[in-house]
C-alpha cells in the first residue's frame, strides 16, 4: 500500500507539485495521464525518491520515505521502475543487465540469479537474446529487457514512467502486452502514459493530472466516458479526437 | 668523409650517445612518476569537482570550489612557472637535497592532476544521467553504483583522451632542463655543445620521442580494445 500525503515538489521556484494526497491499494493499476508539463513524471519520481521531495510524505508499506533515518535503497528494492528511454547498461549483456541487482544488492548466489533471469526472459520472450547486448536489440525489445530486469528484483510495485513513448508505433503492442500481463498477475502499478487506450483497458483507476494537482481520479470507464472537470474534457477531446 | 662517419663522430666518439640513454631514462622516470600523481590526485580532484558537499547549507561547495580554484590555476599558468616556482620557491633550504627526479615527477604530475580531473569529471558527467537513475532505482547504493554500472562505462569513454594527456606530459617534460634536469632533450643540448652540430642530435630525440609515444600508443590500443566488450 501506497500512501501520498501533501506532496510538494519544487525545482527551485517553480513549483511543479502542489499538493497531493492520494492511496494507492495493493494489486491497484494506476494510469496516470495529463497535459506535457502536468507533473506526472515527477510525481512518479517523488514515489522512489528519484526526485527529492519537498514536503509531504510518501508512505509505502508503513515507511514513510522522505524520514532520513529510512533507508532508501531498501524501498526502492521493493519499487521497481521502468524508464521511458529503458537506461539499461550497454556495458553489460542483458543477462547481466537482469542479474547485477540481485547479486550486487540482495547478495544473491550466482546459479540461483542466472536460473531466475533466463524464466524472466522467457516471461518476456526474449530468451534468445541473454548474451545479446542492448545495442543490439530493437526499442520494443529493449524496453522488454528492461520490464524483466526491474521484475528481477521481485518488487511488490512497478512504475512505469511513460514506458512506450520512445518507441515506433509498431513496437508499442509487444510492450503493452507484457505491461498487460504484469497487471492480470496482480501487481501494483502505477502508469504515467499517452496511450489512452492502454489506460482504459488496464487500469482500474486513472488519475488526471494538471498544473501539478490531481483534478480527477475515477474508474477509466468514468473518467473517459463522463470526466466531471472542464480541463479533462479538454484534454481527452484533444488527444481522442485527432 | 662520408655522413655516416660524421654521425659516428657525433654519437659514438666520447660515447656520447650514453647522454641520450640517460636522458631518455630520465624522461621516462619523470613521466611514469607524474602520470601517477597525476591519476590519483586527478582523481580525488574529479571526485571533489563531483561532490555534493554543502556542510554550510548554502550552495556553497568547499570540496568542489577548492578543487575548480587549483585547476583554474594550473590551466591557468605555464608549466615551466610551476616547476620553476617549485624548484625554486618550495624545495629550498632543508629541501635543497631532494632529487631533481622527485621536484620534476611532482611538478609535472601536479600539473597534469588538473588536466586529467577535468577529463574524468566530463567522462562521467558526460553519461546519460538516466544510467545512474536505473541503477538507483533498482535499490544500488551510491558506491555500487559508481562501481558497478558509472566507472567501467566512464573509463571506456576516457581512455583515449587520457591516452593524449599522457603523450603530451612525455613531450611537456622536455623543460624539465630549466631546473638542471638532465632529460632526452637537454641530452641533445649536451652533444651539441660538444661537437657544434645542432640539427644531427635535436633530430635523434626527435625519433625517440616518436618512437616512445608510438609504443605507448600501440599499447594502449590494444587495452582500448580489451576494455571495449
Amino acid at each position: 500500500m501506497i500512501k501520498i500525503n501533501n506532496l510538494y515538489k519544487s525545482f527551485g521556484s517553480l513549483e511543479v507539485l502542489k499538493g497531493i494526497t492520494k492511496k494507492i491499494k495493493k494489486g491497484e493499476v494506476v494510469a496516470v495521464i495529463g497535459p506535457s508539463g502536468s507533473g506526472k513524471s515527477t510525481f512518479l519520481r517523488c514515489i522512489n525518491m528519484l526526485e527529492e521531495i519537498t514536503s509531504g510524505d510518501v508512505i509505502i508499506e508503513g515507511k514513510n520515505i522522505t524520514d532520513p533515518k529510512v533507508n532508501i535503497n531498501k524501498v526502492r528494492q521493493n519499487v521497481g521502475m521502468v524508464f521511458q528511454h529503458f537506461n539499461l547498461f550497454p556495458h553489460k549483456t542483458v543477462l547481466e543487465n537482469l542479474m547485477l541487482a540481485p547479486m550486487k544488492v540482495k547478495k544473491l548466489k550466482k546459479e540461483e540469479v542466472v536460473k531466475k533471469a533466463k524464466d524472466l526472459l522467457k516471461r518476456v520472450g526474449l530468451e534468445d537474446k541473454g548474451s545479446s547486448y542492448p545495442d543490439s536489440l530493437s526499442g520494443g525489445q529493449k524496453q522488454r529487457i528492461a520490464i524483466a530486469r526491474a521484475l528481477a528484483m521481485e518488487p511488490d510495485t512497478l512504475l512505469f514512467d511513460e514506458p512506450t513513448s520512445a518507441l515506433d508505433p509498431e513496437m508499442v503492442r509487444e510492450v503493452l502486452d507484457v505491461i498487460r500481463d504484469l497487471a492480470e498477475s496482480g501487481m501494483t502499478m502505477i502508469v504515467v502514459t499517452h496511450e489512452m487506450g492502454f489506460a482504459k483497458s488496464v487500469a482500474n483507476r486513472v488519475f488526471f493530472m494538471d498544473y501539478g494537482v490531481i483534478l480527477e481520479d475515477a474508474a477509466p470507464k468514468e473518467l473517459f466516458e463522463n470526466p466531471t472537470h472542464e480541463r479533462t474534457k479538454e484534454f481527452l477531446d484533444k488527444v481522442l479526437n485527432h | 668523409m662520408t655522413y655516416l662517419e660524421t654521425l659516428k663522430e657525433i654519437f659514438i666518439e666520447g660515447d656520447r650517445y650514453m647522454y641520450i640513454l640517460k636522458g631518455l631514462m630520465f624522461s621516462i622516470n619523470v613521466t611514469i612518476l607524474a602520470a601517477i600523481i597525476g591519476i590519483v590526485f586527478g582523481i580525488v580532484l574529479a571526485l571533489c569537482r563531483l561532490s555534493h558537499f554543502y556542510p554550510l547549507k548554502t550552495k556553497f561547495n568547499p570540496l568542489s570550489q577548492g578543487a575548480l580554484i587549483y585547476i583554474d590555476l594550473i590551466r591557468g599558468t605555464p608549466a615551466v612557472v610551476q616547476l620553476m616556482v617549485l624548484a625554486n620557491i618550495v624545495f629550498v633550504g632543508s629541501f635543497r637535497d631532494v632529487p631533481i627526479l622527485i621536484v620534476a615527477g611532482l611538478a609535472f604530475g601536479l600539473n597534469s592532476a588538473a588536466y586529467v580531473a577535468e577529463i574524468i569529471r566530463a567522462g562521467i558527467e558526460g553519461l546519460d544521467k538516466g544510467q545512474s537513475e536505473a541503477a538507483r532505482a533498482l535499490g544500488m547504493n551510491y558506491f555500487v553504483t559508481m562501481k558497478e554500472v558509472i566507472v567501467p562505462q566512464a573509463v571506456r569513454k576516457i581512455l583515449p583522451t587520457l591516452v593524449s594527456e599522457f603523450i603530451t606530459l612525455l613531450k611537456e617534460t622536455s623543460i624539465v632542463g630549466f631546473i638542471g634536469g638532465v632529460d632526452l632533450l637537454r641530452s641533445a643540448n649536451i652533444i651539441t655543445s660538444q661537437t657544434y652540430r645542432g640539427v644531427e642530435p635535436l633530430i635523434a630525440v626527435g625519433i625517440i620521442y616518436l618512437i616512445l609515444t608510438s609504443l605507448f600508443t600501440k599499447f594502449m590500443r590494444k587495452i582500448e580494445e580489451k576494455v571495449k566488450n
